[in-house]
């Protein structure tokens, strides 16, 4: 894509053409390094869309088979019902043999082809170990400028249930009643990150009750040692039962997602930052190591950096790049 | 013993054709040949929107309209469908599964109307929605409706209909879509058990009279080639169904443990090349199901030999009646007691496979049982990777297919000489046929009975009745098909099932010929990579309503690993969504399986909407049962290239494609 057409197409992202959000989606997982002014141009571009500023970007996360992607597509399909537009990134795992993936996320959700104001794109993982896809959170920037709402749905393993936090204003973490996988989010420490739980295949009334109520249990436990509400003490996490095929306890999920966004009006915008922030330290970590962090002047000097660069309009994977390419030269110094 | 030559023959199974195309008329005559030929049941062929619950002047009834089967939409049809065939005489098998209540109510109904009374039929519904999700892919509800129209259907006939066969459990799906026949026993078993619990569950049936109940199952099975295996694999099922009926459900009477089945043999490894071998195979594949007279079927159909070239002819179904009717009247099989009694190396295989199978039935049951299996996407899960291994095993030479991998050169056939007139090709009008008749069927009815009809229909699906009685009362109303699918629709909504592929692990090839081969194609596409900026990505579209999803399932499954990125929808999308999918995708490349017949209808409508839409650019492939001469007119109209089941070679097939990506991205 010629850099010329960018405004153009910008301005086509903004008004949810799909066939420009659709190309600007490709652009950013472009991985080329000719495409990466083109990248951080468009990025720009829409940095300030109407929609960017007042939307709601929404992580879907929690263990493989919790019913995820059917609670997506309940989800999406009842906010499109109240009204607003939805984008959606589903991201899933790549084969580390083949490099492939299967991006089987499409065929759990049944949508209306002709809906303009829903938007699907799947994203593999791509080397990104147990993370997010590399473009993932490009994705969402430009997901967020065309729709109200953006979810995304992680493969709930490994990292990514920590990089979600970095992307999303705010993160819903499902579970499944009777799995016992409660007691390994405690011990794994990701109660600490939640600002919504779930308990989805709420069916089995009384299975699904003692979920609920183990979770309760859960979050005193995790708040007795100062350890919930993710990124804000003044949030107490709600716990909502749904059943994604029966599309009950959809309308309560959306209105814990609204209460939160709302809670996050005065915070959003240094929540986002400091997203941002983290997740270019963390692609660089996870590149280079506590040594390349040192190499740069230590974690504390390279955050207030990253805030300045940020500012300037780098984005997290231009920033994280320019990083590696400095340590690099100055592993080349090095006597 | 024989050689008195008056020791008394056993009776022969109940000999069918799987038949019906077209419209009710053209079906019923077909019938009545059918029957003028010696077949002793019939085996009624329902078309995909009549399985899936839709009528014909659907938009998603495009293109299906009689290709597989007979339109049924109201009792009219049903009416002519059995004109002048006196159902108090027929015995009648069924393949229906999510509208088995409202055939088999329109089929009460008719009978009715003959003055026949309900109580004397006899036949078969295979109503088992459990291997729709796994298999066949006609499930409309989800899980529990499915599960409660079952056994609606069942606590009906078994005290209504006491000769109706109220379902045939099928392992023949299973075998289809990959099954071993340890998984074929177990799977088929677990589904057995969910529908006998859940009757039981519904407390309609008196604890003494529930023997009834286990007495009516039937079950639906396949057999395979290896047909020494397939035999004991009927012994281990006799076997394993005394077991389950005695130790579970404490019945006593032997008669009410018997296995009952009834047989389709193998389509899967019907070949497209030479497909006059088709014929042994089909013989040697009824030899696994008769010859053990302890374990034999009490109903046969045979496959056609031209199955994997399209549609078969009269013609051809009637070589395979001729099949069963010689071993049952001219051999003299039906002469001799058991056959292999005794023998040590039928009963130790078949203990083998009691064993595999049990463990197995225990692994699905600790897993909360059949539907949970299947909810999970375990069963299917482990179902596509035995297929991925089959398949690998063909195309690496490992498994023979003759006239596939092995002694491929021979003389031409003068049988496929005129390819194009040795399968049946349907009529295109008959849709738009269907579509006026329906609309007269609507204006001549009482549309006030109509609407009274299905609100009592809505009432007790939202209710714990059974939805027979309804059911019946809407078909003498003259609802229609699609009617009372919409009304259960709205109640209990739709279902889109696991497609298994996600997690499906096969096996590396470790070294050799095919590692290598692997190992190219994944190096070019890493290469493809670096210059495109983004990994080739391949959308995998089953457009229309055909639920047969092998081929889709086991290409995406390739392609992921040789490397691709594999958009997978699952079954039964129309194209508007492929091509909704395709934009919001980003697709590299579009994959079309289509098994039905209806690729003329459905693969140029996908291409001309990916115009419209600015993706024409975008190349788009199809694969299925589709006939050269359809072949070279998708071709002409703008398809890359079509893939036939004798393109076995998946390997060849993903390096066309990223030829194709390649070739495309180039061009920008």
């Amino acid at each position: 894509m010629p850099p010329s057409d960018l405004p153009d197409d910008a301005a086509r992202v903004l008004s949810a053409d799909k066939a420009a959000v659709s190309r600007a989606l490709n652009l950013v997982e472009d991985r080329r390094p000719e495409a990466q002014t083109a990248v951080t141009e468009l990025l720009a571009a829409l940095k300030d869309a109407p929609k960017a500023a007042g939307g709601h970007r929404v992580g879907l996360t929690g263990p493989p088979g919790v019913g995820k992607s059917t609670l997506t597509s309940a989800l999406a399909r009842s906010v499109r019902r109240g009204g607003r537009t939805v984008g959606v990134v589903a991201i899933d795992p790549s084969s580390i043999r083949s490099g492939g993936s299967l991006l089987g996320d499409r065929a759990r959700m049944s949508f209306d082809p002709s809906d303009a104001g829903l938007f699907v794109r799947s994203l593999a993982t791509a080397g990104e170990v147990g993370g997010l896809a590399y473009a993932a959170n490009s994705a969402v920037r430009v997901l967020a400028a065309a729709y109200d709402m953006v979810v995304i749905e992680t493969t709930g393993v490994g990292q990514s249930e920590i990089d979600i936090m970095h992307v999303a204003d705010t993160v819903v973490l499902v579970v499944q009643p009777g799995s016992g996988d409660v007691l390994q989010f405690l011990k794994a420490g990701i109660m600490e990150i939640p600002d919504i739980l779930v308990v989805n295949k709420a069916d089995q009334d009384e299975l699904a009750q003692r979920a609920v109520a183990d979770l309760r249990g859960a979050l005193q436990t995790a708040r007795a040692v100062g350890a919930t509400g993710g990124r804000d003490a003044g949030w107490e996490p709600p716990i909502v039962a749904t059943s994604a095929t029966k599309g009950t306890g959809i309308d309560e999920l959306i209105a814990a997602l609204d209460g939160h966004r709302k809670h996050l009006e005065a915070t959003l915008a240094t929540r986002r930052r400091q997203g941002e922030v983290q997740w270019a330290l963390d692609l660089f970590t996870r590149k280079h190591g506590e040594h390349g962090l040192s190499t740069l002047g230590g974690a504390a000097q390279l955050q207030a950096r990253a805030e300045r660069d940020l500012d300037d309009g780098e984005t997290p994977l231009s920033l994280c790049e320019h990083l590696s390419r400095e340590y690099v030269a100055a592993l080349g110094k090095t006597p | 013993m024989a050689e008195d030559g008056k020791l008394k023959r056993d009776k022969p199974w109940i000999m069918r054709t799987y038949s019906g195309h077209s419209t009710a008329a053209a079906s019923n005559a077909l019938y009545r040949t059918n029957l003028a030929k010696g077949q002793t049941g019939l085996s009624v062929a329902f078309d995909l929107p009549t399985q899936t619950g839709y009528d014909a002047d659907d938009p998603l009834a495009r293109g299906e309209v009689g290709k597989v089967g007979v339109p049924v939409s109201h009792i009219g049809d049903m009416r002519a469908l059995f004109d002048g065939l006196p159902l108090d005489q027929m015995n009648t098998s069924m393949t229906i599964n999510a509208t088995a209540v409202w055939l088999l109510s329109l089929y009460v109904a008719a009978a009715e109307d003959q003055g026949v009374d309900p109580s004397v039929l006899r036949g078969t519904t295979q109503n088992d929605i459990i291997k729709e999700y796994l298999s066949r892919g006609t499930h409309i509800f989800p899980p529990a409706a499915s599960m409660r129209l079952i056994t609606d259907l069942i606590t009906y006939t078994v005290k209504d209909v006491p000769k109706w066969n109220p379902i045939n459990v099928c392992s023949y799906h299973l075998q289809e879509a990959g099954a071993t026949p340890t998984q074929e026993l177990a799977y088929a078993l677990v589904t057995a058990i969910g529908v006998l619990d859940a009757v039981k569950a519904t407390g309609r049936v008196p604890a003494s009279e529930f023997g009834n109940v286990v007495g009516r199952m039937s079950f639906f099975v396949n057999a395979g080639i290896r047909f020494v295996e397939e035999l004991c694999k009927m012994r281990a099922f006799v076997e394993l169904w005394d077991r389950v009926t005695r130790e579970r459900y404490g019945v006593t009477d032997p008669k009410q443990r018997r296995f009952r089945y009834g047989v389709q043999v193998n389509s899967l490894g019907l070949t497209e090349q030479q497909p006059e071998n088709n014929v042994i195979r089909i013989v040697l594949e009824m030899l696994a199901v008769t010859l053990s007279k302890d374990a034999r079927a009490r109903a046969i159909q045979l496959p056609a030999w031209n199955e994997a070239l399209g549609l078969p002819r009269p013609w051809d179904q009637q070589w395979s009646l001729r099949a069963q009717q010689i071993l049952a009247y001219e051999s003299d099989l039906l002469e001799y007691a058991d056959l292999f009694k005794g023998s040590e190396v039928v009963e130790a295989q078949t203990q083998r496979l009691v064993e595999s199978a049990w463990a197995e039935v225990q692994e699905v049951l600790k897993r909360g049982g059949a539907v949970e299996a299947v909810e999970s996407g375990y069963i299917k899960q482990r179902l596509v990777e035995s297929n991925a291994a089959r398949l690998r095993a063909i195309e690496s030479g490992d498994q023979v297919v003759v006239g596939v991998n092995k002694y491929v050169d021979g003389a031409p056939s003068p049988l496929t000489e005129n390819l194009d007139e040795a399968i049946l090709t349907i009529d295109p009008e008959v849709d738009a046929a269907q579509r006026a008749a329906l609309v007269r069927w609507k204006e001549e009815r009482d549309n006030a009975a109509v609407e009274q009809a299905l609100a009592e229909l809505q009432r007790v699906a939202k209710a714990d009745e059974n939805m027979m009685a309804p059911s019946i009362a809407a078909a003498h109303a003259g609802v229609t098909t699609g009617e009372w699918a919409n009304t259960l629709r709205q109640v209990w909504g739709e279902y889109r099932a696991p497609t298994g592929v996600a997690g499906a692990i096969v096996k590396a090839s470790g070294s050799g010929p095919a590692a290598e081969t692997i190992a190219r194609l994944r190096k070019r596409l890493a290469e493809l990579e670096a210059r495109m900026g983004r990994r080739a990505k391949l959308l995998v579209g089953k457009p229309g309503l055909d639920g047969h999803s092998n081929g889709a399932e086991q290409i995406a499954i390739k392609a992921r690993d040789v490397g691709f990125d594999v958009v997978y929808e699952g079954i039964r999308v129309s194209p508007e969504q492929i091509v909704a999918s395709a934009l919001e995708e980003g697709v590299h490349l579009i994959g079309l399986s289509i098994l039905s017949g209806s690729h003329l209808a459905l693969v140029p409508e996908v291409v001309e909407r990916l115009r419209e839409a600015g993706l024409g650019d975008i190349p788009v492939v199809a694969g299925g049962i589709i006939p050269e001469v359809d072949a070279e007119r998708l071709r002409r109209g703008g398809v890359a290239a079509v893939y036939t089941p004798k393109d076995f070679e998946l390997d060849n097939i993903m390096s066309d494609l990223i030829d194709l990506v390649d070739r495309r991205h180039a061009a920008e």
